[in-house]
C-alpha cells in the first residue's frame, strides 16, 4: 500500500480494504457503514486520482490492484496484450496454413488480430492515465513456423480468456463496465470455437475439455478462473512480472 | 450496540464470518449500498439482513428472479427448436415433419451438443429459481415456422441453420443486456456470464455450419460483422433484421474503435466485429413471440 497524503484517500482506502483484515477491518466496517451520501461523493471524487498502478520498486514490473474497477480492467488490459501481441507476430511470422480453407484460416487470423489490437486500444483508451504499461511477452514456447503449434497457442489464449472475463465480471462494481466486458468476451468465445473447430471440428464447446478452467459440462457452462489462477497459466507467455494486490 | 463484539462473538462459532462478509458477496454489496441512505439508528435492521443473506436465507432478489425467468424462456425455445430436430431424426421417432437431412455425422453431433447444453441451461436455471421459475413452455407451445415465416424450417437445412444463428446471436445479446440487473447477484452473475459465452461459441460453430453448407456460395463469419451492403444484420436473411439492430455500433464508450490508436487495419467491419452489442428486453421478446403461440407468448 502505498502513503496516502490526504483524508480523504485514507477513507477511501479503509472503505475498501478487505474485511479479512480484522484490525482495521472492523473499524473501516464501522466508517463505512456510517458514511453518508456526501462522504461516497467524496470518495468517487478520489477514485478519479490516479494511483499509479506501476511500481517503481518491482523494475519494470506491474501491479494489478483489485480494490477497484480500473483493476479489473487493467487485468483485462494485459490480457488483450498479450492476445494482440501474439496475433501480431502470428502475421509477422507468415505462419503457413494448409489445406483447402488455408486463405480463409489466414484471414480470419487477421481477422482476430485486429479484433485483438481494437480490444488493446479500447482498454488503453478508457484507462487513459490510470492504464498499466506496455506488457513484454515470451513467446518462446510457440514455434510460430507450425500451424499446429499457433492453432494450439490459439486456443489456449481464447479459451483462457473467456475464463477471465467470466471470472472477472462478477468483480466489477459497474454496470456499464460490466457491459463493455460482456461485448468483449463473447466475441473471445467466438474466436474460441472457431480456432477450436480448425483443430477439430466439433469441439467448439467441448466444456469437458475446459474443466481446468472451471467449465462444467453438466451445467452447460463455460470455463471461469479467478484472476490469481488465469495470472498462473498466462504467466508464462509474460516478461514483465504482474503483481497482484488486494484479490 | 458494539458490532466490533458481535463479529467476534460470531466468530467463535463460524470461523468463516469475514469471508462470508466478504464485500464481493451479495450481503455486502447490498448492505454498502444501503449504507448510503440509513443513518446508524437504522444500523440493527440492515445488519439483521446483512447477516440473512450471508447465510443464504433469503430468496433471489425480485429483479435477479425476473432476468433468470426470462433467460429460461429463451432456453425453453431454443432447446424445443433443437430437440424437435433430433428428436426426427431419431430412428422411429413419431415426429415426421423434420424433413431435411443431415449433410453428415459431425452436424448431426453439433446440433445434438448444442441441444444437451440449452437443456442443461434449462434445467440449472429451474433450479436456481425453484419455486419461482416460471411455467415450462412446451413443444406445442412454440412455433418455429412463426407463422409461415420460416416455413420450411424443418425441411431445409439451410433454413434451419439461418434460423438457428438468429436463436444464438440472439441468445448472446439478451443474456449480455441483462448482466447488468446481476450485478446485485454475482454469484448468478457469474453463472449467467458462463452461458452467455457458451451461447456464443455455439453462434460462432452455427455460422460456421452455414458457411460449409453454402458450399462457396456464401461466407457467414464466425462473429457478427457488417451485412455485405453495410447493414447491421450479415446473416444474409432480411426477415432477421430485429436481431441485429444496432450491432453495427462503432463507437465504445466514447472511443471511435475505427483506426484506434492508428491501427488503420480496424477498419468498420473490424470494429463491428470486435464487439458484441447487448439487445434490450422488449426487443428480445419481440423475436421470441414470432416463436411462441397466440396465448403463450411472453
Amino acid at each position: 500500500m502505498t502513503m496516502k497524503n490526504n483524508e480523504l484517500e485514507t477513507k477511501n482506502e479503509l472503505q475498501e480494504k478487505s474485511l479479512f483484515d480484522k484490525t482495521v477491518g472492523r473499524r473501516s466496517f464501522l466508517q463505512y457503514a456510517g458514511a453518508g451520501a456526501a462522504g461516497i461523493a467524496l470518495v468517487a471524487a478520489g477514485c478519479k486520482k490516479d494511483r499509479g498502478y506501476e511500481d517503481p520498486t518491482m523494475n519494470g514490473g506491474v501491479t494489478l490492484d483489485f480494490k477497484n474497477d480500473i483493476g479489473v480492467l487493467n487485468y483485462a488490459y494485459a490480457l488483450e496484450q498479450l492476445e494482440a501481441a501474439f496475433y501480431i507476430q502470428v502475421a509477422n511470422s507468415n505462419t503457413q496454413f494448409t489445406g483447402s480453407n488455408a486463405a480463409a484460416k489466414k484471414a480470419y487470423f487477421q481477422d482476430i488480430q485486429f479484433h485483438e489490437i481494437a480490444h488493446r486500444e479500447f482498454f488503453k483508451a478508457a484507462l487513459t492515465t490510470s492504464a498499466i504499461g506496455s506488457l513484454q511477452v515470451d513467446f518462446s514456447s510457440i514455434d510460430f513456423t507450425s500451424e499446429s503449434s499457433v492453432l494450439g497457442a490459439a486456443m489456449a489464449f481464447e479459451d483462457l480468456g473467456v475464463a477471465a472475463y467470466n471470472g472477472a465480471g462478477p468483480r466489477l462494481k459497474d454496470g456499464n463496465f460490466l457491459l463493455l466486458a460482456g461485448k468483449i468476451v463473447s466475441v473471445e468465445a467466438r474466436h474460441a470455437a472457431y480456432v477450436r473447430d480448425l483443430i477439430s471440428n466439433g469441439s467448439f464447446a467441448d466444456l469437458n475439455s475446459l474443466a481446468s478452467l472451471g467449465a462444467n459440462n453438466s451445467a452447460g457452462l463455460d470455463a471461469a478462473l479467478t484472476p490469481d489462477k488465469v495470472l498462473a497459466i498466462a504467466g508464462k507467455y509474460v516478461k514483465t512480472k504482474i503483481s497482484v494486490i488486494n484479490l | 450496540m458494539n458490532i466490533v463484539n458481535i463479529l467476534e462473538e460470531i466468530e467463535k462459532v463460524d470461523g468463516e464470518v469475514y469471508e462470508r462478509l466478504n464485500p464481493r458477496r451479495a450481503a455486502m454489496k447490498s448492505f454498502f449500498n444501503m449504507g448510503k441512505k440509513i443513518s446508524l439508528a437504522a444500523m440493527p435492521l440492515a445488519l439483521g439482513s446483512m447477516f440473512q443473506k450471508a447465510y443464504g436465507q433469503t430468496a433471489l432478489p425480485t429483479a435477479v428472479v425476473e432476468v433468470l425467468n426470462f433467460a429460461l424462456s429463451l432456453e425453453y425455445l431454443e432447446y424445443h427448436f433443437y430437440n424437435h430436430c433430433i428428436v426426427g431424426k431419431t430412428a422411429g421417432s413419431s415426429v415426421t415433419d423434420v424433413t431435411f437431412n443431415f449433410p453428415n455425422a459431425a452436424s448431426q453431433a453439433a446440433i445434438t451438443t448444442i441441444r444437451d447444453h440449452e437443456k442443461a441451461h434449462v434445467d440449472l436455471l429451474i433450479g436456481a429459481l425453484g419455486s419461482s421459475a416460471r411455467a415450462p413452455i412446451a413443444y406445442a407451445d412454440t412455433d418455429f415456422r412463426a407463422g409461415g415465416a420460416f416455413a420450411s424450417v424443418y425441411s431445409d437445412y439451410n433454413t434451419f441453420l439461418a434460423v438457428a444463428q438468429g436463436f444464438e446471436d440472439t441468445g448472446v445479446r439478451a443474456y449480455k443486456g441483462q448482466a447488468g440487473n446481476l450485478l446485485v447477484s454475482p454469484g448468478v452473475l457469474q453463472t449467467a456470464l458462463q452461458i452467455h459465452s457458451v451461447e456464443a461459441r455455439h453462434a460462432s460453430h452455427i455460422r460456421q455450419m452455414r458457411t460449409a453448407a453454402a458450399n462457396g456460395s456464401a461466407v457467414y463469419k464466425p462473429w457478427v460483422s457488417l451485412g455485405a451492403s453495410g447493414q447491421a444484420n450479415d446473416s444474409g436473411v432480411a426477415a432477421v433484421d430485429a436481431v441485429y439492430a444496432g450491432e453495427d455500433l462503432t463507437v465504445q464508450a466514447g472511443a471511435n474503435i475505427v483506426g484506434i490508436g492508428g491501427n488503420a487495419g480496424i477498419t468498420k467491419a473490424a470494429a463491428v466485429e470486435s464487439f458484441d452489442e447487448p439487445l434490450d428486453k422488449a426487443s428480445v421478446v419481440t423475436i421470441a413471440n414470432l416463436f411462441l403461440r397466440d396465448g403463450k407468448k411472453l
